[in-house]
């Protein structure tokens, strides 16, 4: 038999079913595997008992012929999701010893459904961040090497374990948030799979915010198909967050083999950067032949206000991301540095709990809402958040069914490369991705092909509001045209 | 726009983060660096556009102004760095 962990999300669930091994084999398998990958900092907590109950239980449900849709599936959690009784950080010393109280909504309806969890993964500080570098646990290594060299690369960010554990097959899939591009750029990095799906889609309660009008959850893994069967537990209509959109939930997995035959999908002329490596231009020709073999119809379009998204993301991002980590205040709950007075005291805990990165957005929050700037700044910003809205909003009333571009301007780069001097060097990582969030919309990372250097590049398709399931077909169809992607061998 | 020293002071302030003079200057830099690039953002001519307030169209949920949570006191403090019989405990901020 194979490795069990070498199964994708799809095998292992219908293998479970057919009973060829055990819920507890699967989640042993991986438990082993976790703590055999100690040495890519993946998971900032492994919880084997909590696994290993889990799995007993899926035993008897699957035994007693009651299955649930992700019986006995072993998954990690990105460390952003409140779990109850289990150690929720966000990768940052403010919350270094925060136990939940309660589960956020999508990992209950994860359990709900029978998953088990091996435990927290890694993640950059809050999210913030394209590489998992300013996680307070350490960086993530990507499983990825550049070919003949031992270089530590990362796995991209924010959700770098999410994105390096399912690569490294520490987990069957893994939970993940995306404000910028945190899902699809890691997912783009290590040869697997993200969708970020439509603001609303997924519950916000219980996730850690970051900035809450971009921030959405949504699963990475092996393949499509196994994204699908996540998402499709992980969406539907949560009372509890006003933003959560009311809407039903399809079989996202029905989708997947529904094929391109008859779409129009727009390939667009901003999405040309300086500095693109040629290869990625050419992963991206060969991705609309794909999708032109397959019976889409590839249109020449415009996104006029894409090269405005990424700097007007990093006036709305931070501008949220002051006011929501304004909760940190040693107080009731996290870190909490003694000071003479209030005011010293909230000075000191945050200046001591909050990282270099997390600390100089809130200040760039904080100074863009600030009075005088307000207008100049966030008003504008939201203003053109808008025009980037309508860009989308134009070329799906003319016909277009999706969008073709590259997830990512390189392929992974090296630990400690990027960013050390000038922030905004690591903030270009997410110029593809960015535009999707500040138009609320679906994007979905596949896995596309190697560089010259052996590393996995991902195409990025962009979808209409709510209709993910076309992301997932066309997905699909890339997939099978690229090939399965071989995920490296472990060295670790 | 740039930011000078004095600035940088108050933002910190007002973030309520603590920064020492030795982190004054690299953050003057760094913050400078970002607003120089959200610069090009008043090349955009914005003259009648909606600023955005709602990402997808929805109306604003609301519910019953009924209770239908709590009672859970302990839970709330669990976490707390100090706390006393479910209080939050903080530095005295009145005379």
């Amino acid at each position: 038999m194979t490795d069990l962990t070498d199964l994708t999300l799809a095998e292992a669930r219908d293998g479970l079913r057919a009973k060829q091994f055990s819920a507890s084999e699967l989640a042993k398998a991986h438990v082993a595997a976790v703590e055999k990958g100690r040495l890519l900092n993946a998971y900032v907590l492994e919880t084997p008992d909590k696994a290993l109950a889990m799995a007993a239980e899926s035993e008897k449900r699957i035994a007693a012929g009651e299955a649930r849709p992700l019986e006995g599936v072993p998954l990690g959690i990105k460390d952003l999701f409140c779990t109850e009784s289990v150690r929720t950080t966000a990768c940052s010393n403010i919350l270094k010893n925060f136990v939940p109280q309660y589960e956020s909504t999508v990992t209950a309806q994860l359990w709900r459904d029978g998953a088990v969890m091996l435990g927290k993964l890694n993640n950059d500080e809050f999210a913030m961040g394209s590489s998992n570098e300013t996680s307070c646990f350490g960086p993530v290594k990507s499983p990825w090497r550049r070919a003949g060299s031992n270089v530590d690369l990362v796995p991209g960010g924010s959700s770098g374990g999410s994105a390096a554990a399912v690569a490294a097959r520490l987990c069957l899939g893994a939970t993940a948030t995306d404000t910028g591009g945190s899902i699809r750029q890691p997912a783009a990095f290590t040869g697997t799979a993200g969708i970020k799906p439509t603001y609303g889609r997924c519950s916000r309660w219980g996730i850690v915010a970051f900035a809450s009008s971009l921030d959405q959850a949504g699963p990475i893994a092996k393949t499509v198909r196994d994204c699908a069967i996540l998402l499709t537990s992980m969406a539907g209509h949560d009372p509890k967050d006003t933003t959560s959109a009311n809407v039903p939930v399809p079989n996202f997995e029905a989708a997947v083999r529904r094929g391109v035959a008859g779409l129009t999908i727009g390939i667009p002329d901003e999405y040309r950067v300086d500095g693109m490596p040629a290869e990625i231009e050419a992963l991206w020709q060969r991705g609309a032949g794909w999708l032109k073999s397959a019976g889409a119809n590839i249109v020449e379009v415009s996104l006029p206000h894409t090269k405005y998204a990424l700097p007007a993301y990093y006036i709305v991002a931070p501008a949220e991301a002051s006011s929501n980590l304004a909760r940190y205040d040693g107080v009731r709950y996290g870190l909490r540095v003694p000071g003479r007075d209030m005011i010293e005291l909230y000075e000191k805990t945050r200046a001591e709990g909050f990282g270099r990165e997390v600390r100089r957005r809130i200040m760039i929050g904080t100074y863009v809402l600030s009075a005088g700037y307000y207008d100049a700044y966030y008003l504008r910003a939201q203003k053109i958040r808008t025009l980037i809205k309508q860009d989308f909003e134009k070329l799906y009333a003319q016909g277009v069914d999706a969008i073709l571009t590259p997830a990512t301007p390189s392929a992974a780069f090296g630990i400690g490369e990027k960013g050390s001097a000038d922030p905004v060097e690591m903030y270009l990582n997410d110029v593809f991705t960015v535009t999707v969030n500040m138009a609320g919309l679906p994007g979905i990372s596949v896995p596309a092909g190697l560089d010259a250097q052996g590393l996995p590049l991902g195409l990025q398709l962009i979808g209409r509001p709510f209709d993910e399931e076309t992301l997932f077909a066309a997905g699909q169809v890339i997939e099978d045209a690229a090939g399965r992607m071989s995920l490296p061998a472990a060295w670790w | 726009m740039s930011v000078d020293e004095k600035t940088v002071r108050r933002i910190a302030h007002l973030a309520r983060i603590a920064v020492s003079d030795a982190d004054v200057p690299h953050l003057q830099d760094e913050l400078n660096a970002i607003l120089k690039f959200v610069e090009e953002l008043n090349a955009v001519n914005v003259e009648g556009v909606e600023p955005m307030t709602s990402v997808t169209k929805m109306a604003m949920k609301k519910r019953q102004d009924v209770v239908n949570d709590g009672g859970y006191a302990a839970k709330i403090v669990a976490n707390a760095p100090l706390s006393e019989d479910n209080y939050f405990m903080v530095p005295k901020v009145v005379e």
